[in-house]
């Protein structure tokens, strides 16, 4: 079992929202997860209806069955000062580095430096244990960066222990390495229906796979019902006109003669149904793309008024019907 | 600009699309907006029109999805635009298009800028490659500088730019300021000065306060890295002021009166919240907005019936079916509700409806469990078309009607919620031109959908139809 979930996935396919739903999926039968977001937008706090936090971990929710999700949004500049603070014990000069425009190099310029810092901490939240010596929290879950980034952050070996080649931070991204490559972590992607999310999906697995980085399962979200599909267009092209005119009128929608009121809807409806069966189309078509992978898949439907917290928890729920994620 | 017909509020102007393109005053169109919002797609039909209108454009694209860059012949990134082939000339304009490759554009304003040595310095220092090939901000500040580019080139009447696939549309203009302001700063100058400021009186507190900054960057990054960045810092010496001057240079381009910024967004909450972000910080910079581009708008060419009463018709149908088997049974059936609400004014009642219960054929109706057992679609999706092979028309087409009905409200609940956030939008901003988009059953990847696409920018909202 993973222990150190990240989650990707390409931009708005909704990252932060499967993110939030796992974490509470995790924490059921009252085990305590964490969920950690590393680009300071505060988006969960938006999905949980809570203001902003500050830099420390707090408990933003109840599981059904007496669990926890904890939530932390990671700044990098905060964990840059808190890291010299621990091992260099750099207050004031920390400060004095501020001034000087070098921690914000650190971390927003120095290529690398940033993502080191960002996913140490949530290494580090993985592995802390408490004084009887279990762990802390039971799983992590990160909203990650998106495909086109995710592997780049993630393989923070190559590009920082490659530039700096000795030194704390060289040391550290070597730590942070152990774990990501480890099976205790799985990159899980969300993914849409469509052609540019499945196709990013699949390159994304292809250079985490390079990566040497484990890869979880494929999420596919904000699937719809198909209502209709290119057979029942057939049906309709082969005359059943007369027949669905009266039907609706039937069904007290007007009188079904030409120019009558039913008979009127027959071609916009018709229209509707024949866009609706060419999306249709292409979802399968995505779908059996997405199947090839060969990862497990799991759906996450639609909800026609949005994510709101009782949104949010049904999306967890169905996530653990569809078995270990 | 609004006529009555316009499903806009009289407070939300029309976008005139054409009139923009079309103006020779115009000669930057920028489209930008939150990620996967249709930025690429707009601008690559924006491209087309404006071409097709008869103007010599050139579209930069950033990161477009693969299937749109080949059939416009710019998969191929070497950093210069490419005439596109199979754009109508008639009208004596041409379509020119370009991917930008943000590491070879970084490269080229070294080789510009420094001799051969130490343009080779530069590019080979290790710190330089991993700047240059991923720091998030290099994209934006290296699609700035491609447009200025462009325009210094002088070679096009038109450049349309899209910008890159950022969470927030923001970043396009901030990023390059963050990169400018790194590469002109004060650390930079710092981790300079030993060369520079070294045994200069009156330097003495700089000097203590850098070595010990200095100290703690080699023990925190190692001295290798800090060495690369120092000689990468050196080796760049000449060109600083130069990254300054440029990024001024082309954020004054986006002041002036020629460029057309178009915040493109879906009718979405997410996205409209950073378009109202973005069109205010275009105010407070002082940067031309010719308004918002809806896209992915949804429409129905049957309005007049309402979400609930789709669903009611439906829902009776479908009940008639199950229940006796026999929609043909009780004639009066479908009247129960009011005709009339919900569906046009003529009145309903004034339709015959005894002809329709006995044209139905009730005796095809019974047929209807077999042809649900010969389930022909594999998920078992579509039992309309189940029902084909071994029921009467009636049956099916009593099946297909609740299908259509049930689609329909479906459409008619994304209108209301995507009209919902629209107007939230034209509240906070009522003086924003808005142009819909309505959204393609497919993805947009050839020639033909971006036409597609240019037609509907182009088209007053409300006569968007479906
Ligand atoms: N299953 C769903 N049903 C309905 N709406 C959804 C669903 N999943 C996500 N959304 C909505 O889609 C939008 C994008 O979701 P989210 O913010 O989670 O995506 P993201 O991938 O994190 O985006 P970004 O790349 O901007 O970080 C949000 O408005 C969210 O509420
Ligand atoms: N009006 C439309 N109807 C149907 N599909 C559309 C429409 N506009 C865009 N698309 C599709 O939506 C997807 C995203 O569009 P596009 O790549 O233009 O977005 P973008 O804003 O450039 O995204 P990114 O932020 O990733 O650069 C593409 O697959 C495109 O074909
Ligand atoms: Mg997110
Ligand atoms: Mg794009």
């Amino acid at each position: 079992m993973s222990r150190l979930h990240v989650v990707s996935g390409k931009g708005g396919t909704g990252k932060t929202t499967v993110a939030a739903a796992l974490a509470l999926a995790l924490a059921t039968e009252g085990r305590r997860t964490l969920l950690v977001e590393v680009e300071g937008r505060q988006g969960i706090a938006q999905l949980f209806e809570t203001e902003a936090f500050p830099y420390e971990e707090r408990k933003i929710a109840v599981a059904p069955g007496g669990g926890e999700v904890h939530a932390l949004a990671i700044d990098a500049e905060r964990a840059l000062l808190d890291y010299l603070q621990m091992f260099y014990k750099l207050g004031s000069a920390g400060r004095a580095l501020k001034k000087l425009g070098a921690i914000d190099f650190a971390t927003t310029i120095a290529p690398g430096l940033r993502d080191v810092l960002l996913t140490g901490k949530a290494c580090e939240a993985v592995r802390r244990k408490d004084k009887s010596g279990a762990f802390v929290y039971d799983a992590v879950v990160m909203d990650a960066p998106p495909t086109g980034r995710v592997t780049r952050f993630l393989n923070v070996n190559d590009e920082v222990a490659g530039l700096a080649k000795i030194g704390p931070i060289h040391n550290q991204a070597q730590a942070v390495m152990r774990v990501l490559k480890s099976p205790e972590t799985a990159v899980h992607l969300v993914t849409l229906l469509e052609e540019m999310p499945v196709q990013e999906t699949a390159d994304g697995i292809a250079e985490l796979r390079a990566a040497n980085i484990p890869v979880g399962g494929v999420v596919i979200n904000m699937t719809r019902p198909a209502l209709l599909d290119n057979g029942d267009l057939d049906i309709a092209a082969r005359g059943a006109r007369t027949g669905i005119a009266k039907a609706l009128s039937q069904a007290g929608l007007g009188g079904a003669r030409r120019g009558g009121h039913a008979d009127r809807l027959i071609d916009p409806l018709l229209e509707q149904a024949r866009e609706h069966a060419e999306r249709v189309e292409l979802e399968r078509a995505e779908h059996a793309e997405l199947t090839a992978l060969g990862l497990p898949t799991y759906e996450l439907g639609l909800l026609p008024e949005g994510v709101d917290l009782a949104g949010l928890y049904g999306l967890a729920r169905d996530l653990r019907r569809q078995g270990p994620i | 600009m609004t006529s009555d017909d316009t499903t806009l509020d009289a407070s939300a102007p029309w976008l005139e699309v054409d009139a923009v393109i079309d103006d020779p005053r115009t000669r930057i169109v920028v489209c930008c907006g939150s990620g996967g919002v249709g930025k690429t797609t707009t601008a690559a039909a924006l491209g087309v029109r404006a071409a097709e209108r008869g103007r010599k454009v050139v579209v930069l694209t950033i990161d477009p999805a693969r299937r749109l860059a080949q059939s416009m012949g710019i998969s191929e990134l070497d950093n210069v635009p490419r005439r596109v082939k199979g754009v109508d000339e008639a009208a004596g304009g041409e379509l020119h298009a370009m991917m930008l490759d943000m590491k070879r554009t970084f490269d080229e304003i070294v080789e510009g800028h420094a001799d051969a040595e130490r343009a080779r310095a530069i590019l080979e220092n290790p710190f330089y490659q991993s700047l240059s090939a991923g720091f998030a901000g290099t994209q934006e500040y290296m699609a700035m500088e491609k447009l200025g580019q462009l325009r210094a080139n002088d070679e096009w009447d038109l450049i349309v730019v899209d910008t890159p696939p950022s969470r927030s549309a923001l970043d396009f203009l901030d990023a390059p300021k963050r990169l400018g302001s790194f590469l002109d700063g004060k650390f930079i100058r710092i981790l300079m000065a030993p060369a520079k400021v070294g045994g200069r009186a009156g330097m003495k507190f700089l000097n203590v306060g850098m070595s010990m900054m200095t100290g703690t960057l080699s023990k925190l990054m190692g001295g290798q890295l800090l060495r690369d960045v120092q000689t990468f810092v050196a080796a760049m010496d000449t060109m600083f002021g130069g990254f300054r001057t440029r990024a001024d240079a082309t954020y004054r381009l986006l002041q002036a009166p020629g460029t057309a910024f178009l915040v493109v967004a879906a009718p979405e909450r997410d996205a409209l919240r950073e378009a109202a972000y973005f069109v205010e910080r275009l105010a407070a910079e002082q940067m031309p907005l010719a308004g918002l581009v809806l896209n992915r708008v949804h429409g129905s060419g049957a309005a007049q019936l309402s979400a609930e009463r789709a669903l009611a018709a439906a829902e009776a149908l479908t009940e008639t079916l199950v229940a006796d088997g026999d929609p043909a049974a009780d004639p009066e059936a479908g009247e129960a509700g009011d005709p009339s609400d919900g569906i046009s004014p003529n009145s309903p009642s004034a339709d015959p409806s005894s002809p329709v219960a006995e044209n139905l054929e009730p005796g095809g109706i019974v047929d209807l469990d077999g042809g649900k057992n010969g389930s022909r679609t594999a998920g078992g999706l579509s039992p309309a078309a189940t029902a084909e092979h071994a029921a009467s028309p009636s049956a099916s087409a009593a099946q297909l009607a609740a299908g259509l009905l049930r689609l329909h409200a479906e459409r008619m609940q994304v209108l209301a919620r995507e009209r919902r956030t629209r107007d939230r939008f034209t509240a906070l901003h009522p003086e924003v031109p808005v142009a819909e988009v309505a959204a393609l059953p497919g993805d947009v990847h050839d020639l033909t959908g971006l036409r597609a696409i240019g037609d509907r920018l182009a088209l007053r909202p409300g006569d968007a139809g479906t």
